[in-house]
């Protein structure tokens, strides 16, 4: 089996048949990577997630995605099961293209839509220009200069100026090798708008698995995405993720996260409002049962007056499963008049399940409103008593309890065939 | 074949306070029976016992519905077999929209009787909801509304008899149903009631403190409790007889002094 070595990065380089650049940054980010110790609990990063356990050598670099050949992926991620019309579908298995559509009205507007390889390949300028440069960069820490190093597959969208994207845009990124380093950069350029919906899952497998992904959402002057990046990998997987939004002058970026695998998955979320009058959502939706471990570090940088940011992260947890929030509103001098909130709430199913939450503000202007709020609460004994003397049957009002208590946030995810399929995964995950 | 709920000697506790102090009680399907009585006297607490709330503890007594033992069912068989309970006061049911709801009370009397069953379809429930909403002048907009979350008081209660008309009980228990309506509300929710209690040959028992209620749904008998325990039964009358001489005369009868 490869490791993460220097020769390795060549080798996938020179398997993908990349420019010179793209090389050259993958070899600076294995540099990084091979600086920065592992992350241990020492770092107040890392304090609630042990890593102990990962073995990293055991995983190694995506090749080729040949495993990926004949994959069975499952009938609804295929068909996508949505009713509501997507205007492009990507499917990748282990970072490779298995099919893509992009409607003749999209492509008329101009609108860029496929896979990250191609468009290294093909848009070098603005990709170059995009690709870790503003959004996350390789030296915020030891995953994000592996994934530098190694990244693999995932999806380029870039629309054009002015454009409002005729129709929403659909990725689903299928893990079938075990190990998936997927790249999501997304620009959207001035007076723009578009709506991408953004999936990955693989099967629940024997052995360890990893995601190593980056996430990038430029969002530039006056321009609006709606990004909902939905997870449900197998509970064999380590998820290791930065993520960013950068949102220009009366910009909107609403960022949609629905987590519901992996074994173990930290992940760091930023958004950048960045001008006067940008607005960022970020809503969170998770669920963690059995042993899972979930750690997500959210901030919400406001680096112009006039900025609002508005964070909700909802979870529900299970057997001794456990989540950490940790999210922080920072304002910088002179960022006046902003208004930043953020709140988690969790919702414990079991007393042995445990869930932190740790809200942080660091403001260093005077007229700002920056409030947070966090709740920890239980089912409500009354509203499924009111359920039940309606003829429901127990398990289902819990079901229907627990779906209430996601459905503000499901309802901000695009596709109603996908909000469907992520409340039966949680009633599956009820049990 | 009709139904009776048959209450015997029924004694029921909250923790350990004892409310309920021996309740006897007999309603067929189509009778309308009145339960009034004052505040604290106990009368939401036979509601909640009979509807299985799990804070209601049954300590002593019986209760027959339809010749099983109701204090072993669940709530959710209870309302199956056709006990309905309107609430006094409606709990919220955040993130569940009316209408969501309505289509699981039908779906899971239905996979009740056939798990296989997938439920009714989206057009004929649609239909169903109209006709129903219509007939209770609840605007539609409701339905995608999260059940009675920021709910008026008087919303709250013709929805009650909403969910009442969706699954068409045999029994049903109104716990003052009509405080919280305003006049035009109280005809049209009483009507719809009777409607049901036509259609259905509904047993009616309507808890309430007046007597305007009683002029569109005319009980065949009135029970009055006290401390928890109904002191008196009787027609029509001794409802207007309460609405004039209150409750004095009964507690000085039975040797109560008033706690609340
Ligand atoms: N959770 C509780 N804990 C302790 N006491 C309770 C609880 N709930 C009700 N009670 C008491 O039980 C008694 C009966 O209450 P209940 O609600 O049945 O009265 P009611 O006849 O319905 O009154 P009202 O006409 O005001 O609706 C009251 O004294 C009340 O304070
Ligand atoms: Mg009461």
């Amino acid at each position: 089996m490869t490791n993460f070595t220097k020769e390795a990065v060549k080798q996938l380089s020179a398997y993908l048949n990349e420019p010179e650049w793209m090389l050259a940054l993958r070899l600076e980010a294995f540099d990084v990577y091979e600086s920065l110790p592992m992350p241990t609990p020492q770092l107040e990063d890392w304090r609630r997630t042990d890593l102990r356990r990962l073995k990293l050598d055991d995983f190694g670099p995506s090749v080729n995605g040949d495993a990926g050949a004949d994959a069975t992926i499952p009938d609804y991620l295929g068909k996508q099961l949505t009713t509501d019309e997507a205007g492009g579908n990507m499917l990748q298995v282990d970072g490779v293209v298995k099919a893509l559509t992009l409607s003749d009205g999209l492509k008329a507007q101009g609108v860029i839509f496929c896979d990250m390889h191609t468009a290294v390949a093909q848009y070098p300028d603005l990709v170059q220009k995009h690709f870790m440069t503003e959004g996350v960069r390789i030296d915020e820490g030891k995953f994000a200069a592996l994934h530098g190093a190694f990244w693999r597959g995932g999806t380029f969208l870039y629309v054009p100026k002015n454009v409002k994207a005729a129709a929403p845009l659909h990725s689903v990124l299928w893990v079938e090798n075990g190990k998936t380093f997927t790249h999501t950069l997304v620009i959207v350029e001035e007076s723009a708008e578009v709506i991408f919906m953004d999936e990955y899952a693989s099967a629940n497998g024997q052995q360890a698995g990893i995601h190593n992904g980056v996430i990038e959402l430029l969002v530039r002057d006056n321009a609006s995405l709606i990004y909902a990046g939905l997870q449900d990998f197998g509970a064999n997987m380590w998820q290791f993720n930065h993520e960013r939004g950068r949102v220009g002058r009366d910009g909107k970026l609403d960022w949609v996260t629905s987590m519901m695998g992996t074994r173990l998955t930290k992940a760091f979320q930023t958004m950048e409002l960045d001008r006067p009058g940008a607005w960022g959502r970020m809503s969170g939706i998770f669920f963690t049962n059995g042993r899972q471990h979930l750690d997500l570090d959210t901030q919400q940088n406001h680096n112009a007056e006039d900025t609002t940011s508005d964070l909700l992260y909802k979870g529900a947890l299970k057997d001794k499963s456990r989540t950490v929030w940790q999210g922080m509103i920072k304002a910088l001098p002179g960022s006046q008049r902003i208004d930043g909130f953020q709140a988690n709430r969790n919702l414990m199913l079991d007393k042995t399940a445990r869930a932190d939450s740790i809200p942080g503000l660091e403001i260093e202007a005077d007229d700002v409103r920056c409030t947070h709020a966090s709740a920890i609460g239980k089912l409500d004994p009354e509203e499924l008593f009111y359920l039940m003397s309606r003829g429901i049957p127990r398990k289902t009002a819990v079901e229907m309890s627990v779906q209430g208590f996601f459905d503000p946030l499901m309802r901000r995810i695009p596709f109603e065939g996908v909000r469907e399929r992520i409340f039966g995964r949680i009633v599956e995950k009820l049990g | 074949m009709t139904i009776a709920l048959e209450i015997k000697n029924l004694h029921a506790s909250i923790g350990e306070q004892p409310i309920l102090k021996g309740i006897n009680l007999l309603i067929k399907q189509g009778e309308i029976h009145a339960l009034m009585g004052p505040n604290g006297s106990g009368k939401s607490t036979l509601a909640y016992t009979l509807a299985g709330h799990p804070a209601y503890d049954p300590t002593a007594g019986q209760v027959i519905y339809d010749g099983q033992d109701l204090l072993e069912m669940e709530p959710d068989e209870r309302s199956r077999a056709g006990l309905f309970l309107a609430f006094q006061y409606p709990a919220a049911v955040p993130g569940v929209t009316l209408a969501k709801f309505l289509r699981q009370t039908i779906n899971s009397r239905r996979q009740a009787e056939n798990p296989e069953d997938s439920g009714i379809s989206i057009p004929a429930f649609r239909r169903l909801l109209k006709e129903k909403m219509d007939m209770l002048g609840i605007d539609h907009k409701f339905a995608g509304r999260y059940l009675n979350e920021g709910f008026s008081g008087g919303e709250k209660k013709r929805v009650e008899i909403l969910q009442m008309a969706t699954v068409e009980p045999k029994i049903a228990i109104m716990d003052e149903t009509d405080s919280g309506l305003d006049i035009d509300a109280l005809r049209v929710v009483s009507e719809g009631a009777m409607r049901l209690y036509r259609e259905m040959n509904m047993g009616m028992l309507v808890i309430t403190h007046y007597q305007r209620i009683l002029n569109y749904i005319q009980p065949d008998y009135i029970h009055i409790m006290l401390d928890g325990r109904i002191v008196e039964s009787g027609g029509p009358d001794l409802a207007l007889k309460l609405e004039e001489e209150g409750y004095d005369w009964l507690r000085e009868k039975y040797g109560i002094t008033e706690t609340a």
